[in-house]
């Protein structure tokens, strides 16, 4: 019912609920490191000057990531 | 029961893991290096109810995988030095995420004691946690700390020390989480191969190699492929499940184990370990109130200009008092001894060989302090991670980390600054690749020791707009850093960027035995350097220049030159004429000989001998054994350009002879001088900084190839500019 976007497309103070993490890898590994797994809940916290790097926050803390790194994440906004 | 006790901690970065072992073992630590690489190797001692404990800071890593030296480092000295009990310290603020490394050490079968660390914070948040359900959950002791304060710290090590005696002596005991149903029987398979064949069961259970192994962890497969035919089973049945989840479900195996490992946490956390109750104050609302501001789109960047400006302007200008102080006492230093030994080589040895150098070295000790307590700073407030997340989408083109920014400023960025403590900066930088890079260009920048050369140079040829030029200089240092690491990152440094993924730490108020700690860490390293390698290099260095010494025959000329001056001023000054003309005279001659000995040492040979290639640069001789001088320090080259032209002692600072001579050279043309601010500019760096090159890279091989590309990189700018100049 609710719509699946990349990552990338969340505006800065939306919330998100993670819907696929597709990197492999190292990339991968390190996203998933950092609990961003299937289901968990994000909310964009802000963009660096140049539009990219994106943080997002997760539950109790904020990570930052790169657009194209997040083009990874597929999430379903709330 | 007195038996010495092995305790290492373990943790996320940003968990207070630091600050946490500072707060156990005080000023009783010290840190190394892991052998072949340049992940610190941290340990301290303590004493607990009267017993010796030895604290081993294991590196912060997320996770226990293979991709990062931290995490290599840190699983390896669980599994291979057995410490009698792994604390893992724990941020009860993001638990779910902390816990991830926690059950990963449990997965090895590691003893583990947890330190529910930062609770003050958590509870401000209006975060409760029921650490003693916690406890029977996970069935390890979790005790509770704020290790800023130290409160909880002793009960702590109390129950990690008497968990340990627990322990002691029984074989570890695996966690066993399950990893579905697409995972588990084939895991089951392969740990029934591995107990078979015994495969790695000395080092590691069973069931975590053969996780490794489905995660295709490159380290094991790696050890595994030395160890026969097991491993060859091992990797196709992994491949197999990996080819069937792709197939089926278009995941992998590591995101699958990922998946179970979270769930097996949040099925813990879920038993109401965790309740919130209403936010009562959200420390991290307050930490993303500043990011608003400091992270701004127009005010962040100018911000952070401001910051990096003052570290700049209080590590040289303020840095410089003491610095001045260093070299007071190694001038005075080097007077006393001139004065108590008899001339001689001896003398010259010492004096000019050991004090000069390693005076030189020293000097740089208050400036290194200085900017280490500023970054310290800035690392433990967490702003350096901002700085990378602003900078990070400019310095990422180059192949590059947006830390790169403040290692390149210290170098001389800013011109002025010095490549020693830059290179010791880009320590912040936890991306092998981009470090590497950083720490190889970082030493075009115009440092300090550049500008007396620009200064001459520039003041002869370019005495209208001296300002212009020099900032040219300064811009040329940082075009040719970025474009070298964009072509080193193409080349033979390749590779994709490592992932930026990365934490934004809440903003907090460094403590201060954390600033000075870390600060006198890196400071006691370097000065170990100096007493050591450099002071090797430094005399060697001045053998290359002082030998061979001229032979009788060449002094014959000279000397009777002198002594013909020497009669004839003896014979004036008994008619009582004036003298000064003769002394004048005697000074050209000892000048002159000052001139044939330089050209007659090793140094002065290869200058000779490198005329034929270093010509097309428009250098001759004489540059050749400035730049040669130039290896040592930069400062150098003024003076030895000045002994090199018969002008005696040239000061660096006031090089107004110099200047004259140059300037009515016919040989010397602008576009000599162009050429030659250029390849001073670029050209091998200090073996000071060559040193702290290798130091950071870990080889001989990175530092030796900086001063080889470097030279050659610079001589064909040079070439160009000169011939280019010249038509």
């Amino acid at each position: 019912m609710s719509v699946i976007l990349p990552l990338r497309e969340l505006k800065v103070g939306q919330k998100a609920k993670i819907h696929s993490v597709t990197a492999s890898g190292e990339l991968g590994r390190r996203i998933r490191d950092m609990g961003l797994i299937t289901g968990a809940e994000i909310e964009i916290t802000g963009r660096a000057p140049l539009r990219d790097p994106v943080a997002l926050r997760l539950v109790g803390f904020t990570l930052s990531l790169r657009n194209n790194e997040a083009d990874f994440i597929t999430v379903e906004p709330l | 029961m007195s038996k010495k006790i092995t305790v290492a901690l373990a943790g996320n970065p940003n968990s207070g893991k630091t600050t946490a072992f500072n707060a156990i073992t005080g000023a009783r630590q010290h840190v190394g290096n892991y052998p072949g690489i340049t992940v610190d190797k941290k340990q301290g001692t303590t004493y607990v109810d009267g017993r010796e404990v030895q604290v081993i800071d294991l590196p912060g890593t997320y996770s226990l995988t293979a991709y990062t030296m931290e995490e290599v480092v840190a699983r390896s000295v669980v599994a291979d030095e057995r410490p009698d009990m792994v604390v893992d310290v724990v941020n009860a603020g993001a638990l779910e995420r902390n816990l991830y490394l926690a059950v990963q050490l449990l997965e090895m079968g590691a003893p583990l004691t947890i330190a529910l660390n930062m609770m003050d914070e958590a509870r401000k948040q209006g975060m409760r946690i029921d650490a003693r359900k916690l406890q029977s959950l996970l069935g390890v002791p979790v005790v509770e700390t704020v290790a800023r304060t130290g409160e909880g710290i002793e009960s702590l090590m109390l129950t990690a020390v008497a968990n340990g005696d627990k322990l002691a002596g029984k074989p570890w005991e695996p966690l066993v989480i399950s990893y579905g149903p697409d995972l588990d029987p084939v895991l089951e398979e392969m740990i029934a191969l591995i107990n078979r064949e015994q495969f790695l069961t000395d080092r590691y259970p069973a069931r975590w190699v053969a996780i490794k192994y489905l995660e295709s962890d490159e380290e094991i497969q790696r050890i595994g492929r030395g160890l026969g035919a097991v491993a060859t089973e091992l990797e196709a049945r992994a491949r197999e499940v990996a080819d069937h989840l792709e197939a089926t479900l278009k995941t992998y195996p590591e995101a699958v184990i990922a998946d179970y490992r979270y769930g097996y946490i949040s099925s813990i956390l879920r038993q109401g370990v965790v309740s919130r109750l209403d936010a009562l104050e959200d420390r991290l609302a307050v930490s993303d109130k500043i990011d608003q501001v400091l992270t701004h789109r127009m005010f962040g960047p100018l911000i952070m200009l401001g910051i990096l400006f003052l570290i700049y302007q209080v590590t040289f200008t303020i840095g410089e008092v003491p610095m001045g102080w260093v070299e007071a006492f190694f001038g005075w230093l080097n007077e006393t001894v001139s004065n108590l030994l008899p001339d001689g080589m001896l003398k010259s040895l010492i004096v000019s060989g050991i004090i000069d150098g390693v005076g030189g070295v020293m000097g740089f000790v208050p400036l290194i302090m200085f900017m280490f307590v500023q970054i310290a700073f800035l690392e433990d407030s967490g702003y350096m991670a901002r700085i990378a997340y602003m900078l990070d989408r400019v310095f990422r083109f180059f192949g590059l980390h947006g830390c790169s920014v403040m290692p390149f400023i210290v170098s001389g960025g800013i011109a002025g600054g010095c490549a020693v403590p830059g290179v010791m900066a880009s320590r912040t930088l936890r991306s092998p690749k981009e470090k590497l890079a950083t720490l190889l260009t970082a030493p075009f920048m115009a440092c300090g020791a550049k500008v007396p050369v620009f200064l001459l140079i520039v003041g002869v040829f370019f005495e209208k707009n001296q300002a212009a030029v020099m900032f040219s200089l300064t811009l040329a240092g940082w075009v040719s850093a970025l474009l070298v690491a964009k072509l080193l990152r193409s080349t033979i440094i390749r590779g994709e960027a490592t992932p930026f993924v990365m934490e934004l730490p809440p903003y907090r108020v460094p403590t201060l035995r954390g600033l000075m700690i870390h600060t006198w860490e890196r400071t006691w390293q370097y000065i170990k350097k100096a007493g050591t390698v450099i002071l090797a290099i430094s005399i060697l260095l001045w053998l290359a220049m002082t030998f061979p010494k001229l032979s009788d025959e060449q002094l014959a000329p000279i000397e009777a030159q002198r002594a013909e001056i020497v009669a004839q001023m003896e014979a004036a000054q008994a008619e009582g004429k004036d003298v000064a003309a003769f002394e004048e005279k005697l000074s050209e001659v000892n000048n002159f000989e000052s001139e044939e000995a330089l050209r007659n040492s090793v140094a002065g040979r290869v200058g000779v001998a490198l005329e034929p290639v270093t010509k097309w640069a428009g250098f001759e001789w004489r540059t050749n054994i400035a730049l040669v001088g130039g290896f040592a320090a930069k400062e150098v080259i003024v003076s030895t350009l000045g002994t090199a032209y018969s002008l005696g002692e040239v000061d660096a600072e006031e090089a107004q002879p110099l200047a004259e001579r140059i300037a009515n050279d016919p040989h010397w043309t602008r576009a000599n001088g162009i050429s030659l601010l250029l390849f001073v500019l670029l050209y091998a760096p200090c073996f000071v900084t060559v040193v702290a090159i290798k130091q950071e890279a870990g080889s001989w091989g990175w530092a030796i190839f900086s001063t080889v590309f470097n030279t050659v990189f610079a001589l064909a700018v040079a070439t160009a500019a000169f011939q280019i100049g010249s038509l």
